[in-house]
């Protein structure tokens, strides 16, 4: 299954989920995301616009790749991979 | 008088307390965050914020035992099929002898919400919030739950009901420089006033396109800028297109109205079916951005000027504050515990705020200053805060 890392901001306001390992089932970046927001409700209201599309200031890395779809984010995501969700320094 | 005073500023709110006559801040909330608008509803004691996170985008959060916890309402968003026509900044490719002969449409999200304004006493957990890209959204569970106000977005100076398809009328709302931030140019809601004498009677101002009143509880809405000049533009008298930094009434005479733009101050005695120019050039007193009324006498009112319009600090370095008590017809200027040399503040527009004889603004270079006698003589509560966007009395 693949893992997840994000930056630490997002856990000031999820703290459940500081300190674990994250592990999701593989599938689209989107399904990720829903999976996350499973264990933390209203993870995607902070990575995600009311449209699904990612936020201006958020990237998505799989592995070192940055995602190519923010708009539905359909890139699909391997078992092995880890997802890493982290704010843009243009947000700052 | 009130005896707490909400700031919100570029690195999060701060609370102050009343005790024993001295103002003391608590420890700040939501540190590093920026918090555009901070309020308490008199109703209940709630106490809201408004964040404007660089990242995770713009939310309300909302504590219910007076500051100490705080719970972030994500729930305030567009519908699906909203959607609005696009402002575009000028850009070295723009000609502007060809503009685009199509409106170009784009789907709202939230950018900023500028404003929370509590409804009336019969309406206990009614809330309203105004926001960038110009849309007025209504909660009837005290915030639970938001729904945009259709009339308004759609209105017809917008372009029509674009729910519905294309546009059926020109766009005449215009992008506030507010919103530049977000990478977009489009206009935004920062002042709602609810008449305390009926529920269903609801200004909004809107920047950049005027001020709009309903009658019947947001079902319909009609602009009501007459009177507005814009000195700026070939017709200065224009309809639409009018930036009203803040609009504000009198909540014991609620017909009597005032807001402070780029060309002057403007007040009105009518329920703003008419507005007069009330400003004073020669006394300072004609541009700037907040603008507060007393709460019973719908004649006096308070401004904190500045220096139009391209500099935006305070005048010849010296800081005041301009009083009125006949309807603009003269102004007073107040300086005393004010700075009067190498002073550059500028008082946004949600940053001056009255509770009875007790007045108090913040700067954008973090200076506040409270007044307890009408304006006339000042104390600064302290000079190192961060950038102040908002003012207001619990």
């Amino acid at each position: 299954m693949p893992r997840v890392e994000m930056t630490p901001h997002l856990y000031r306001f999820f703290p459940q989920l500081k300190d674990r390992i994250i592990t999701v089932p593989s599938g689209s970046v989107a399904g990720i995301l829903l999976a996350i927001n499973e264990i933390a409700p209203g993870f995607i209201d902070y990575v995600l616009n009311e449209h699904g599309a990612l936020r201006r200031h958020v990237n998505i890395c799989i592995n070192d790749t940055l995602v190519i779809d923010k708009i539905k984010l359909s890139d699909h995501v391997p078992d092995d991979r880890t997802v890493y969700i982290f704010q843009s320094l243009s947000g700052g | 008088m009130s005896d707490m005073i909400l700031l919100g500023t570029r690195k999060g709110a701060i609370i102050f307390d009343r005790i024993s006559s001295i103002w003391r801040p608590r420890s700040i909330v939501h540190a590093g965050v920026p918090v555009c608008y901070a309020a308490r509803d008199p109703r209940d004691g709630t106490l809201w914020v408004s964040l404007d996170h660089g990242h995770w985008g713009p939310k309300l959060s909302r504590s219910r035992d007076g500051g100490e916890t705080w719970v972030d309402i994500t729930s305030l968003k567009y519908p699906e099929g909203a959607r609005y026509i696009v402002k575009y900044l000028p850009t070295p490719d723009s000609n502007p002898e060809s503009p685009s002969a199509l409106p170009e449409y784009a789907d709202a999200s939230v950018l900023k919400i500028w404003n929370i304004t509590f409804g009336n006493a019969d309406q206990p957990n009614r809330l309203y919030a105004g926001t960038i890209p110009g849309g007025l959204f209504v909660s009837d569970d005290g915030g639970d739950t938001w729904e945009l106000n259709r009339p308004l977005w759609s209105h017809h100076s917008r372009g029509g009901d674009l729910f519905a398809g294309n546009a059926t009328a020109e766009n005449r709302w215009n992008g506030t420089p507010a919103s530049i931030d977000y990478g977009v140019f489009e206009p935004g809601i920062h002042s709602i006033v609810v008449d305390p004498r009926d529920s269903d009677h609801i200004y909004v101002a809107v920047s950049t396109a005027g001020v709009l009143e309903s009658t019947d509880g947001g079902q319909s809405w009609e602009g009501r800028n007459r009177g507005m000049l814009m000195d700026y533009l070939p017709n200065p008298e224009s309809e639409w297109g009018h930036d009203p930094h803040f609009v504000t009434s009198c909540p014991g005479q609620p017909d009597h109205l005032w807001q402070q733009n780029h060309c002057g101050v403007f007040y009105s005695d009518d329920g703003a079916k008419n507005w007069k120019k009330v400003s004073m050039p020669d006394l300072g007193v004609n541009f700037g951005f907040p603008i507060v009324a007393d709460a019973n006498d719908g004649l006096t009112a308070w401004v904190v000027p500045a220096r139009a319009d391209s500099e935006r600090m305070a005048i010849d370095g010296g800081l005041f504050v301009a009083r009125t008590t006949d309807g603009g017809k003269t102004w007073q200027s107040f300086r005393n515990g004010l700075p009067q040399d190498n002073a550059y503040d500028i008082a946004l527009r949600h940053s001056l705020d009255v509770s009875g004889d007790c007045l108090c603004f913040g700067s954008t270079t973090g200076n506040v200053y409270v007044s307890e006698d009408r304006g006339e003589t000042w104390q600064c509560l302290d000079n190192n805060f961060p950038p102040i966007y908002s003012v207001r009395f619990g």
